[in-house]
């Protein structure tokens, strides 16, 4: 989970991601940052996120990221 | 002779007065609604003279697309601020603009409150309603002449300063007309627009659509976030016609949705103003093995596009798409160092000549001359060409390829930004002793480097009010001290280098 908050922190530094669940939302998150998300999520967890799991409820907060990873990496 | 865009308009309304137009999430207008309203907005406007471009200070709707055609319809010209734009960006526009008349809704009157606009505000929902008069509408019909200014898009400024670039109804005529030709748009082209109304891309669906009686789709923003409901969209509403930056398109192509959604509609998919990997390009081509496929190249100076390629052969993977050849009615000359034309396979400065030229930077007539010159091969009568700052050469096929650019400037998420701008942005910020910004080119990516006290989230929390979205640096990045060269300037290539490293 530090992990993904860090990674969101790269992009936004100034957001509260441990609080924040209307990332898609309130538009916090573009198609910028969920593309450069992935590669990242990819890369750092050897996981492949395939276009199925690219929806506003996967996206929404740090945690429903977290969840995502932790169901692709079982 | 047509001398006006809005005769696209009054042409089609005879002939398909029902059909839809323009159609986003929430608003739906026919050819008929389209022409009548707009026909009000251009009587309220007109019932003042304003000298000043008029702003039309909207979000992204076919309402924006009415009030548009509106001002032009009071013989104005205008100017498309969007309240996706940053405060400060609006406010160095609305200073380089000083404008006296402003359409809107009412959610933005509090933004105008705020920088103390004095001048005249039109509510949108208001000026609808306006009865049309049809004389005094006629007359300034007759007085107008096909160059005058049609709008203003501003593109990003190397000082800090944003420049507007002022279009003429002649040079936005030209541009469309040999678009459609090239694009083969007709009645029954079905557009998905994705470009910001704000910016010139938005031209290639906003005026086929009125001359040939098209539809077009607003595509929801966030939606180029999520590519299955993207293509499903497009699936749903029988789109058969994309003009997309490339990231858009890679966006769909890289998370393989094409093998599981198709979308079966497209035939005509343009792209621009930036390379598109081939991987990506091929992973299109496979899917939609009829379709044409056109690459687009121009500056927002010579309205629009410029340039096209059909691409008709396969690309090696470390291959660039070309750029081809000018429009019909365009010429590009390529000009070496000393002003004269590059040889076969030589490179030079892309510059182009033609009716397409916009008429300059509003304000602004220093940058003017700077970048609108008298054609250096004619010394014989005042002619003008545009000089882009690309580099591009003849490849062996006689087509034309783009090189490098000459400065600082870079492409990124379709739009053209100055890295300047953003460093002079970020050296405005509390505790940044110096900041410099490098571009990744095979990321993709912004990244912003500085010395100071500031923290990187404080940066970021400054740069959002400053700038644009796709300007803000995609990383932000501390140091502790700055790398110089042997002559004292900032060591930007060592900077490059360091930070770009896979």
């Amino acid at each position: 989970m530090d992990i993904i908050v860090e990674m969101l922190e790269d992009l936004h530094p100034e957001v509260d991601f441990e609080q924040c669940s209307s990332l898609i939302d309130d538009k916090i998150l573009d198609s910028f940052d969920i593309v450069s998300l992935v590669t990242d999520l990819s890369e750092e967890f050897d996981i492949t996120i395939s276009v199925e799991e690219l929806t506003p409820e996967n996206f929404n907060s740090a945690k429903s990221i977290y969840e995502m990873v932790q169901r692709l990496i079982d | 002779m047509q001398k006006n865009v809005l005769e696209y308009l009054e042409k089609t309304v005879i002939s398909k007065p029902h059909k839809t137009a323009y159609v986003d999430k929430e608003t739906s207008l026919t050819f008929e609604e389209l022409y009548l309203k707009s026909k009000s907005i251009g009587s309220a406007l007109s019932k003042r003279h304003y000298k000043e471009p008029i702003v039309v200070f909207m979000g992204k709707s076919p309402k924006t697309i009415t009030a548009f055609y509106g001002v032009l319809y009071s013989g104005n010209y205008y100017v498309p601020i969007d309240e996706e734009m940053p405060y400060h960006r609006i406010e160095l526009i609305f200073k380089s603009l000083s404008p006296k008349a402003v359409v809107c809704h009412e959610e933005q009157i509090s933004t105008l409150n705020d920088f103390s606009y004095q001048g005249d505000i039109y509510l949108y929902e208001n000026i609808i309603k306006t009865e049309i008069d049809q004389q005094r509408l006629d007359n300034i019909r007759e007085r107008q002449i096909d160059t005058d200014p049609m709008y203003i898009v501003f593109t990003s400024g190397s000082t800090g300063m944003p420049k507007g670039v002022v279009a003429s109804h002649r040079s936005v005529m030209d541009y469309v007309d040999n678009l459609s030709e090239i694009l083969a748009f007709d009645e029954n082209t079905v557009f998905g627009n994705q470009t910001p109304l704000y910016v010139d891309a938005s031209l290639k669906e906003l005026y086929p659509t009125i001359k040939f009686g098209s539809t077009t789709y607003l595509i929801p923003k966030e939606l180029f976030m999520f590519p299955l409901q993207l293509v499903g969209y497009l699936n749903e509403h029988k789109i058969n016609t994309i003009c997309w930056v490339v990231s858009a398109l890679t966006m769909i192509s890289s998370f393989g949705t094409l093998d599981k959604e198709r979308p079966k509609y497209l035939h005509t998919i343009a792209f621009g103003s930036e390379v598109f990997p081939i991987k990506q390009f091929n992973l299109w081509r496979k899917a939609l093995t009829d379709a044409k496929f056109v690459n687009l190249y121009g500056p927002t100076e010579a309205t629009g596009m410029s340039c096209y390629y059909e691409v008709n052969r396969s690309f090696e993977l470390d291959e660039a798409i070309p750029i081809g050849r000018p429009f019909n009615n365009t010429d590009v000359m390529l000009l070496n160092e000393n002003d004269q034309l590059a040889k076969d396979g030589e490179e030079g400065e892309i510059c182009i000549r033609g009716t397409s030229l916009t008429l300059g930077y509003y304000n602004d007539f220093e940058r003017t001359r700077e970048a609108f010159v008298q054609n250096p091969l004619n010394s014989h009568y005042p002619e003008l060409i545009y000089r882009t700052g690309d580099i591009g050469k003849y490849n062996e096929y006689g087509e034309l390829v783009f090189v490098s650019r000459k400065d600082n400037q870079i492409k990124h998420m379709g739009h053209r930004i100055e890295l300047g701008e953003i460093e002079m942005a970020a050296n405005m910020a509390p505790d940044v002793n110096y900041a410099v910004c490098v571009f990744d080119d095979q990321r993709k990516r912004i990244i912003l480097i500085y010395t100071g006290e500031a923290t990187t989230a404080e940066i970021a929390d400054f740069l959002k009010d400053k700038l644009p979205r796709f300007m803000i640096p995609n990383r932000i990045r501390k140091i502790d001290d700055m790398p110089f060269t042997s002559n004292g300037k900032i060591n930007r290539n060592l900077l490059k280098e360091e930070y770009t490293r896979r």
